[in-house]
Order: structure tokens, then sequence, then C-alpha cells
């Protein structure tokens, strides 16, 4: 089974990224994913769309890594992270991370911890136009960085 | 030669994407951070920032952490994918 990152400007299909995940695999009994998407509030401001760079290269390689070092930590038979970026409007997807296992305890621990280290480890960076047309940088948040230090 | 990019808030700052850097004898993140910012007075703001963080060569690295001729450095703000 395979262990793939992607990162593209284009939408991706959950339903596809499931059955890809599954497919010729009758040994995961648990699957779970997460699905980011663009929320229209964030800290009070209105968002209407948000614009997402990244290192290209380096942005790859980090999900590579988190990817592989989260087979390594759990016992896992694929794992798929797909990253968007580019300019997203509200309610539009962002990321998909989704792993497979035999055992849902391996599934869930594994997809919070690629999230928690996609977001303090991955280089991508938001840029939000608010609906009066200003634009601000987002912020990192501390509690990210805390939840992501539960794994260390 | 160094190549330095310099990635989203940082670059808008700097109003820099990329600098090629020839001078000899920088061989540390933080020479190299010394050099740019005395050609650049106007960085040291932005460069100084401990929150910061650098990468040779697209792997995170440390401010003390030893460069060489052919690397790639960036520097980016902290991320906020997800």
């Amino acid at each position: 089974m395979s262990f793939s990152i992607a990162v593209q400007t284009l939408d991706f299909d959950v339903g596809r990224e499931y059955a890809e995940l599954i497919t010729d695999d009758t040994t995961a009994g648990a699957v779970v994913f997460f699905v980011g998407r663009v929320r229209d509030m964030n800290y009070a401001q209105a968002v209407k769309r948000m614009s997402l760079e990244y290192y290209p290269g380096m942005t790859e390689t980090v999900l590579q890594q988190i990817l592989d070092e989260a087979k390594k930590r759990w016992e896992l038979i694929a794992g798929r992270v797909v990253h968007r970026v580019g300019d997203l409007h509200a309610g539009e997807q962002i990321v998909f991370v989704g792993v497979s296992s035999a055992h849902r305890e391996h599934a869930f621990q594994a997809a919070e911890f690629l999230m928690d280290f996609l977001k303090t480890r991955a280089p991508f960076w938001k840029k939000e136009t608010n609906i009066n047309g200003a634009e601000k940088w987002v912020d990192a948040n501390e509690n990210d960085q805390q939840r992501a230090s539960r794994w260390e | 030669m160094i190549r330095v990019v310099f990635l989203a808030q940082l670059r808008e700052q700097l109003k820099t994407e990329e600098v090629l850097i020839q001078a000899a004898g920088i061989d540390s993140i933080a020479l190299l951070k010394q050099y740019l910012i005395l050609q650049n007075p106007e960085w040291e703001k932005f460069l100084c920032n401990s929150k910061l963080l650098v990468a040779i060569n697209h792997a995170y690295a440390k401010g003390d952490a030893a460069i060489r001729p052919g690397d790639e450095v960036a520097f980016f703000p902290p991320v906020t994918g997800g």
C-alpha cells in the first residue's frame, strides 16, 4: 500500500482519495480522514478568500517526512496527504489527511499527529483577504505548537 | 555561491525574493545574516526576528548552522498551513 503526498492548486475529491486509500486491501479495518476547509471567519474577521503560498521542493519533502514518521510510530497500511495552494475561497477544501490501519486507535492517532505536525512544520503560509478587500498574513497559532509538542 | 530565498511575509517586507551571494568566508547562517544586514541595513528588524525559521537545502536548520557554497538557504516566518 502507498504513502503519498500531493501539493496542488486543483481541488481534491474525498471519495476518490478514500477509494484509493483502500484499493486492493482487505486488512484495513479502520480508515480515518480529516478535511480542512477555508473558514469564513477567523479571529472575528470575515474572510472572503485566502492565498496559500508554499516553498516548492521543501514543502513536499517535509510532508513526505511527516508521513514517513507516522508510518514508523503507528501500524498503518496506507497514508495520504493532499494540500492545496494558490487562491481559495471561503468554504473550499484546503487539506486532506487520510490513514488506514487494522486498528482504529492507530488510525485516529496517526491522523491527528499528521495534522498537528503539518500545521507546525510544513512550509505553507496563508494570506487572508477580508470582505473589505484588506489583506493580512495569518499569524501562527501558539495552540497548534502546543498540540504538536504532545507528540515529541 | 550561496542562493538565499525569502518567503511569504518576509519576502514582502524585504521586497526581495532571492539573492545570490558570492562573498567568500560566509560559512554559517549567523554570518550570512550579518552580511545581508550590512548590505541592506533596513533588513535588520525583519531578519533579527527571533521567530524567523531557517532552512538549508530544504531541511530545517538552526541559526548557527554551517553553510557551504552551492547551498540554498531559506528564511521564512512561522508556518500557517493546514
